[in-house]
C-alpha cells in the first residue's frame, strides 16, 4: 500500500433540492487501502454524496472519477458492478431466508440444470464467513442471528461481490462494545490484505479516530477540509471543524418572561431504551434535548405521550400528577407531541390539509354530533394564514405540499389542538432555510404565550439558536444539563458522546 | 386560468370522487344490455328485478366499506348472513314477532361483528384471517342450529316488507337508499367516519394525533355485522325461507360492489354511495347474463373483469390528478 494512490475523487460535485443547497462545489480525493471517515452534522451532505456515489441521485454538476475514469451510476446495482459495495444504515437483509441465500440473493450460483446449485452455495458462503474470521452458519435463517450477526452477513454479502471500496453508513450504531471491536479487526484486516478501500461514516467520535486513517469534514453541503492524521488530531479540533459554523441571524430574538415550572418527567424508564429521565419546562420556557440519534430523546417524548410502554416514571402538569396511557390522554391534558418523522407518523398524506388540521380535536368541530365543515374550513383558514402554509386550497391533499408547507400542517395541527406543552421532535427536519426561520417564530410565540416547549433536535445550532435550556441525552440517560448561556456546541457534543 | 376554464373544472370535480369509477361500467353495461335485449332488459318489471336482487348485496357492500376503509376486509359476511337469517327465522316461528325476530336477527350480527372487531383490534389478528375463521365457524353454527334442513317463513305481514312495493318500487329498493344515506352521513359527517379514514389512511399517524384507534376499527366491524344482519332479514323477507347456505360467497359480491364502487382496498378511501353503485353493477351484470343466456361461468369471467377494469381506471385516474397537480 502506497499513500497518496488516489481510488476515488470527487470533483465540483453540486447537487440541488428545491430550496435546499444539499451539496456545493465538494472536491476531494480517496486514497486505496485507506479507512476514509466523512464527517459532518446531519444535514451536511453525507448522506447526498453517499447516494450520488451509489447512483441513487444524479448530481446537478461535477464529476466522479474511480481509478482516475469517471463513473455515472445511474444505480446501485450499476456502482456494485462498478466495484462500489454499500452496507446501509438500514438492514437490507431478507430474515425469512437463510445467510448463503441472502449473500447470493439476485446472483444466485447454478448447475448445470440451470437450478441452484446448494452445495456450492453453502461452501462458497462458508468460504467468505471463514475468511473473516468467526462463525456463523450459513444455513440459518437471518431472522435467527443477532443484530451485530446481521451487520457481518450484510458486509460478507457485499465482499462475496469483491468489491474495491466499501461504504460503511453509520455500521456500528446497532452493535455493542465486543461486536464493535470485532468489526473493527476485520475492517483493518481485509484493509491489510485486500487493500479494500473504506468510506466510514459515524457520529461517534471516538470510534472514528479508533479505526479512521484520514477524514473529510463537510458542513452545509460543503467541503471543509481533511484530517490527514486522525488519530493525531484532537477531539476538540475536529468537533470545531464539523459545528464551527457561526450562528447568524437565523434565529429570531426573543425576551419571553419564563414563569412557573408547567411541566414535569420525573424517572421516566423505559425497557431497554432510556433510563431514569427527569426534567422540567417552565412556563414560556424551551427546553432543548440534545444527543445523538439514537440516544433515546424520541423514546423519551414517545412515553410521555403513552405511545411507548412505561417502566416507571411520573408526567406532572402544573404540578398536579396526570396519567397518561395514550396520545388520546396527552391531547386530553394539553400536551401535543410532534413527530420526527413528518411522513410516517405526522399526516395522512392521502387526505386534505383541513382534515389533517382538525383530526387531533375533531370533536371540537362538531354541532350536534355532526361534523361541521364550515367550523373545519375557518380554522383550517385562519391556520393557512397564520403559518403561511403555501398550498393554492385547503381541500388539497397533502402528500402535494412541499416538505416545509408538509411539516407546516404538521405545527397547524397541534396549533389548533391548542395545547399548553409542546414536544417538537426534529421540528425543522429535511426542510430549507426560509421555512426553517419560519418554524423557529411559530415556537417562539408559542413560548411567549406561556407554551411549555421541548425542543428535540440532532442539530446543535438549532438547538442553541431557539433553546432557554439543554438537557443531553446519551444511551438512554440524561449525561448533561446546562443553561443556553454555558452552552458551547463543544460541550453539549461532549455529553453527547458520553465523556463528561 | 380564465374563468369558463375554472367553472367547467367546478363542474367536473365530481369526476376526482371516488365512486366515480363505478359510473363508467354501469353506463356501459346500461347501455350495452339496452341494445343486446331491448325487450327484455329495458322493462319496468326486469329493472325492478334488478334493483331487488342488487338490493342484498348493495346493503352488506355499504357494511363492507367500512372495514375495508379501516385497511381490513370482512369475509365473515356470507355466513353472518345465513346465521342471521335462521335466528330471525326461527325466532318468527316459535314466537310470532316481527319485532323480537328483528331484535335477534341484528344482536347476532352485531356480536360476530364486535367479536371480529375486538379480535383485530387486541389480538391484532390480520383482518382477513379472523374474518375467514368466523366465516367458517359461522356457516357451522347456520348448519347446526338446522341440521342441514330450511326453515321456511310463512307470516304474510314479515313477507311484505321484501316482495311488495310502494309507489312502483320495491320497499326493498326504500330500505337500500336509507342505508346507503346513513352509511354515508356516518363516513362523512360524524368524527367516528373521519377516524375510521384517518386510521386506515395512516395508523401511526392518527395515533399521535389521538384517535383512538382500537374502538374505531372495532366500531367498523360492528357496522358491517349490522348491515349484514339488515341484509339477512330483508334476505328472507323476499325469499320467505332460511337456509343454512343461504348467502354463500356473498362476502366476495360485497367486496367486488365495494372495490367497483372506488374503494381503496389499502383502505383510507371510500364511499358507500360508490358501493351502492358497484352493486347494481354487479346485479346488471348477473342479469344481464341469464337474460342473454350466458352461462354462470361466463358471469365469473365478466365479473372479474368488471373488477380488474374499473380499479385500473381508478388507478389510472388517480395517477392523472397527480401529475396534473404536481
Amino acid at each position: 500500500m502506497k499513500g497518496g494512490d488516489v481510488i476515488l475523487r470527487f470533483e465540483r460535485v453540486s447537487k440541488t433540492f428545491p430550496g435546499v443547497k444539499a451539496l456545493e462545489d465538494v472536491t476531494f480525493d480517496i486514497h486505496r487501502g485507506e479507512v476514509h471517515v466523512l464527517l459532518g452534522e446531519n444535514g451536511a451532505g453525507k448522506s447526498t454524496l453517499i447516494k450520488i456515489l451509489t447512483g441513487v441521485f444524479k448530481a446537478d454538476s461535477g464529476r466522479i472519477l474511480l481509478d482516475a475514469k469517471e463513473i455515472r451510476p445511474e444505480n446501485i446495482l450499476q456502482s456494485r458492478k462498478m466495484g462500489i459495495g454499500t452496507v446501509f444504515q438500514e438492514n437490507s437483509l431478507v430474515p425469512h431466508l437463510t445467510v448463503a441465500e441472502n449473500v447470493f440473493l439476485s446472483r444466485e450460483l447454478k448447475n448445470s440444470f440451470n437450478t441452484i446449485d446448494w452445495k456450492r452455495t453453502y461452501q462458497e458462503c462458508e468460504r467468505w464467513i471463514g475468511g473473516m474470521g468467526i462463525a456463523i452458519d450459513p444455513r440459518v435463517r437471518v431472522k435467527a442471528l443477532s443484530v451485530a450477526e446481521q451487520q457481518i452477513v450484510e458486509i460478507v454479502k457485499i465482499l462475496s461481490q469483491e468489491p474495491s471500496l466499501i461504504i460503511l453508513d453509520e455500521p456500528t450504531s446497532a452493535l455493542s462494545e465486543n461486536e464493535i471491536d470485532n468489526l473493527f479487526s476485520i475492517v483493518n484486516k481485509l484493509k491489510g490484505e485486500k487493500g479494500i478501500t473504506f468510506v466510514y461514516i459515524s457520529h461517534r467520535m471516538e470510534e472514528i479516530k479508533h479505526i479512521g486513517d484520514r477524514a473529510s469534514v463537510l458542513r452545509d453541503g460543503r467541503y471543509i477540509g481533511q484530517l490527514p492524521d486522525l488519530k493525531a488530531a484532537h477531539l476538540d479540533d475536529i468537533i470545531n471543524m464539523i459545528v464551527g459554523r457561526p450562528l447568524n441571524e437565523k434565529f429570531p430574538k426573543r425576551s419571553v418572561q419564563v414563569g412557573e415550572a408547567a411541566f414535569e418527567v420525573k424517572n421516566l424508564s423505559v425497557l431497554k431504551t432510556i433510563y431514569d429521565v427527569s426534567f422540567q419546562v417552565k412556563s414560556g420556557e424551551v427546553l432543548g434535548l440534545a444527543g445523538l440519534v439514537g440516544s433515546g430523546r424520541t423514546s423519551v417524548a414517545k412515553a410521555i405521550i403513552g405511545v411507548l410502554r412505561r417502566e416507571s416514571g411520573e408526567v406532572f402538569l402544573d404540578g398536579k400528577k396526570v396519567n397518561i396511557d395514550s396520545p388520546n390522554d396527552a391531547i386530553k391534558h394539553g400536551i401535543a407531541y410532534l413527530p420526527e418523522d413528518r411522513k410516517r407518523e405526522g399526516l395522512l398524506l392521502q387526505k386534505p390539509v383541513r382534515e389533517n388540521i382538525t383530526l387531533p380535536q375533531l370533536h371540537k368541530f362538531r354541532k350536534f354530533g355532526v361534523l361541521s365543515k364550515r367550523m373545519e374550513k375557518h380554522a383550517a383558514h385562519g391556520l393557512k394564514k397564520t403559518l403561511s402554509i403555501k398550498t393554492p386550497s385547503i381541500e388539497r391533499l397533502v402528500k402535494f405540499l412541499s416538505g416545509g408547507n408538509q411539516q407546516k400542517v404538521v405545527f397547524a395541527k397541534w396549533l389548533c389542538a391548542k395545547t399548553k406543552v409542546y414536544i417538537f421532535d426534529e421540528p425543522t427536519r429535511g426542510i430549507d432555510v426560509g421555512s426553517k426561520s419560519e418554524i423557529y417564530k411559530i415556537i417562539n410565540d408559542l413560548a411567549g404565550e406561556g407554551a411549555a416547549i421541548v425542543v428535540i433536535s440532532s442539530e446543535l445550532p438549532e438547538i442553541l439558536g431557539v433553546c432557554d435550556r439543554i438537557v443531553v441525552m446519551c444511551d438512554g440517560r440524561v449525561t448533561g444539563e446546562m443553561s443556553r448561556n454555558d452552552a458551547t456546541q463543544e460541550n453539549i457534543m461532549k455529553y453527547a458522546i458520553g465523556g463528561a | 386560468m380564465d374563468q369558463t376554464a375554472q367553472k367547467t373544472r367546478r363542474m367536473l370535480a365530481f369526476t376526482d370522487e371516488p365512486w366515480f369509477s363505478a359510473v363508467l361500467p354501469l353506463i356501459f353495461l346500461f347501455v350495452a344490455m339496452s341494445l343486446a335485449s331491448p325487450k327484455t332488459f329495458l322493462t319496468t318489471s326486469n329493472i325492478m328485478n334488478i334493483l331487488r336482487q342488487g338490493s342484498i348485496y348493495a346493503i352488506m357492500a355499504v357494511g363492507m366499506t367500512f372495514p375495508i376503509i379501516t385497511g381490513g376486509i370482512d369475509l365473515s359476511q356470507g355466513s353472518v348472513l345465513a346465521v342471521v337469517a335462521i335466528v330471525t327465522g326461527v325466532v318468527i316461528k316459535d314466537t310470532g314477532s316481527i319485532f323480537l325476530a328483528v331484535t335477534a336477527g341484528i344482536a347476532v350480527g352485531a356480536s360476530v361483528g364486535l367479536l371480529n372487531g375486538v379480535v383485530i383490534s387486541y389480538v391484532k389478528i390480520p383482518a382477513f384471517i379472523m374474518t375467514l375463521g368466523t366465516m367458517r365457524a359461522m356457516r357451522g353454527v347456520a348448519l347446526l342450529i338446522t341440521k342441514g334442513s330450511p326453515i321456511d317463513i310463512k307470516l304474510p305481514s314479515f313477507r311484505f316488507i321484501g316482495t311488495e312495493s310502494l309507489f312502483g318500487i320495491p320497499i326493498l329498493v326504500y330500505l337500500v337508499v336509507a342505508v346507503a344515506l346513513v352509511g354515508q352521513f356516518i363516513l362523512s359527517q360524524t368524527s367516528t367516519g373521519r377516524y375510521i379514514f384517518s386510521l386506515g389512511s395512516n395508523e401511526e399517524a392518527a395515533r399521535i394525533s389521538g384517535v383512538k384507534i382500537e374502538q374505531n376499527r372495532i366500531k367498523a366491524y360492528l357496522i358491517s355485522g349490522v348491515c349484514v344482519a339488515v341484509a339477512a332479514i330483508l334476505y328472507i323477507s323476499r325469499l320467505g325461507s332460511a337456509q343454512p347456505i343461504a348467502g354463500d360467497g356473498y362476502e366476495l359480491e360485497a367486496v367486488a360492489a365495494t372495490v367497483i364502487g372506488g374503494t381503496s382496498i389499502m383502505g383510507g378511501e371510500g364511499s358507500a354511495l360508490g358501493s351502492i353503485i358497484g352493486a347494481v353493477v354487479v346485479a346488471l351484470i348477473k342479469n344481464g347474463m341469464v337474460l342473454l343466456q350466458v352461462s354462470t361461468y361466463w358471469q365469473s369471467i365478466i365479473i372479474g373483469l368488471v373488477i380488474v377494469i374499473s380499479v385500473t381506471v381508478d388507478v389510472v385516474r388517480k395517477h392523472w390528478a397527480s401529475l396534473r397537480v404536481s
